[in-house]
């Protein structure tokens, strides 16, 4: 059916994209690795981690990589445990103006960034919540209880009816079945929410550029974007910066990269 | 959506089209306005309290400091009228090329060739193809604005194969800084496009092809008659998650070119910011990111509508 020149040809040309999609990438840890006085080639000839000591200590990014754990932790949690308990609301009850409320939610979805931060940043400035973790937090809980909602939704809508009707045979209530009935079934679809909400807010640059001014309440993004303001010539230094920035959600990718890809793709294709 | 890329999914996910109406299964139950409450505060507060408030900023004439001064749609107007807003919108357009056109179609040309191979390994190549779309775009932009320097492997490249002419500063070019970044956002893209492709592709039945290829139909026509129809689902994702990304890449721009040169990449997200926290003109950016809304509403709208339409 299938020649083996044609098969070798099929991989050849995925190899092929895969260095294109590989290569910035790679281009970053080689820069980072490579010791001073050198210059930056593809393959190092021996490497060195003395770059990242001082990116790390020039750029602070310890003091980042905090703030954004704060802020991505405490978004994961709040999405996580409102999408859950919505989602089971829209998923499996009745009530009056259900298909409204949910349609706002899904309207949510599509907003842009760049729309709320405008009057976010007026507003918040007002009621003194610039420069605060309030002002980090709660507008990307927000945009992740959107979403949240929505794929948990999904997820109750096609749990099974079965579970939840000898659960309440069993006597459970609504609260039971939801956290120790539905609730372990639906791991998987709670982890991709996890996986996806944390990217997104490690990864959000727009509204901490625009809501905190303060240094301590940079996140890594963002402070990686001032460490190339600072340090635009040293490509070793910047190079290990972005590295140390990158290398969470890369971490977490590998482990739960089925997750990433099916969220990302899924929640598009669903509906 | 952010992006898209590994920003945050402004449009990861289109409006069902279910048949019921909307209704939820289940039995009538009051507490679900409890089980939803804590949810809903939090995104009516923060999310379309402020939605609501660009759309009335956008009203307005104001610096962010002192009283606004009301001017209807003049924000809008400006929009149409004023040149440096015009171009951006003409760059996003070129961006659009470069992120959502480009990589879907050679994607597509690309899995066309591989639709009869059952290849081993795939999850390897998924993992790495897919690797751009989760890094910050804040990295991403200092691994490409290393490729792009005047000294970087990109010109080193160039002048070692004698193309001395064509080395430059990319991003401070003015012809060429535009698609500089569009390229970037192919490369961020054209991973997710081959992946999803892919996918749909090892869901055709293989008797279709040899069906085809006994009727005497050559590739191009396997292509047109097999391939084509039956990825249009992944082809309306694509190109929904790749449009927006090509109209939301404010990350990108702030970190390469910052607009620049002169104004060869501004692009409406980065007006919004610059407008709202630079130029103090916090009307004009709030009219221009309630346009960027609403376009994107109905480019992903319009896209599924497409894609349905043309279902057989």
């Amino acid at each position: 059916m299938i020649s083996r020149s044609e098969r070798s040809l099929n991989y050849l040309i995925l190899s092929l994209f895969a260095v294109f999609a590989l290569y910035p990438l790679l281009s970053i840890l080689t820069g980072a690795l490579a010791p001073a006085g050198t210059s930056p080639g593809l393959l190092p000839t021996e490497i060195s981690f003395d770059n990242f000591a001082e990116a790390w200590e020039l750029g602070r990014f310890g003091q980042y990589l905090r703030t954004s754990a704060v802020v991505s932790g405490s978004v994961v949690v709040l999405a996580t445990l409102m999408s859950i308990m919505a989602g089971y609301a829209f998923g499996t009850m009745r009530f009056r103006g259900s298909g409204v409320l949910f349609y706002l939610l899904l309207l949510g979805i599509m907003v842009p960034t760049e729309a709320l931060v405008v009057p976010l940043f007026f507003d918040l400035r007002e009621l003194g919540l610039t420069n605060t973790y309030w002002a980090l937090i709660l507008p990307q809980t927000a945009q992740s209880v959107a979403f949240g909602t929505f794929w948990m939704r999904a997820y109750f809508m096609t749990s099974s009816r079965a579970l939840v009707e000898a659960a309440r045979v069993d006597g459970a209530g609504h609260w039971r079945t939801l956290w120790s009935v539905l609730l372990p079934v639906g791991r998987p679809a709670m982890v991709t929410m996890i996986v996806l909400v944390f990217m997104w807010t490690w990864n959000e640059f727009l509204i901490p550029l625009v809501m905190v001014t303060d240094e301590s309440l940079r996140t890594a993004p963002l402070g990686l974007a001032f460490f190339q303001g600072q340090y635009t010539a040293d490509v070793r230094l910047l190079a290990a910066g972005a590295a140390i920035v990158a290398v969470p959600v890369i971490i977490v990718y590998l482990f739960l990269q089925r997750h990433f890809i099916r969220g990302m793709l899924e929640g598009s294709t669903r509906g | 959506m952010t992006t898209a890329a590994a920003s945050r999914p402004v449009a990861a996910t289109r409006p069902p089209r279910e048949s019921g109406k909307g209704r939820a299964p289940g039995e009538p139950r009051r507490v679900a306005y409890l089980y939803i409450l804590p949810a809903y505060v939090v995104f009516v507060l923060f999310m379309l309290v402020p939605l609501v408030r660009a759309a009335n900023i956008s009203l307005f004439d104001w610096n962010g400091l002192t009283p606004a001064t009301w001017v209807g749609f003049e924000n809008y107007q400006e929009i149409v009228s004023d040149a440096g807003l015009r171009a951006a919108f003409g760059h996003a357009a070129v961006l659009i090329f470069f992120y959502a056109v480009f990589p879907v179609v050679v994607a597509l040309l690309l899995v066309a060739t591989m639709t009869r191979a059952r290849l081993r390994g795939l999850g390897f190549y998924r993992t790495v193809l897919f690797l751009p779309q989760v890094i910050a775009m804040v990295v991403v932009a200092v691994a490409w604005r290393n490729i792009y320097a005047p000294d970087g492997p990109l010109n080193q490249v160039l002048r070692a194969v004698g193309l001395d002419g064509l080395a430059r500063a990319w991003l401070g070019d003015f012809t060429w800084a535009l698609p500089a970044v569009g390229f970037v956002g192919t490369w961020v893209q054209m991973g997710l496009c081959i992946v999803l492709f892919l996918a749909g592709v090892s869901k055709i039945p293989r008797d279709l092809y040899d069906a085809v290829r006994l009727d005497g139909a050559g590739p191009v026509r396997e292509f047109f008659t097999i391939v084509l129809p039956a990825l249009r689902n992944e082809i309306s994702v694509a190109l929904t998650l790749t449009v927006i990304a090509a109209l939301r890449n404010f990350d990108l721009v702030y970190m390469t070119t910052r607009g620049g040169p002169g104004t060869a990449t501004s692009v409406p997200a980065f007006e919004v910011y610059r407008r709202a926290f630079q130029v103090g003109d916090v009307g004009s950016a709030a009219a221009v990111a309630v346009t960027l809304t609403l376009l994107i509403f109905l480019i992903t709208v319009g896209i599924t509508r497409v894609a349905e339409r043309s279902e057989p």
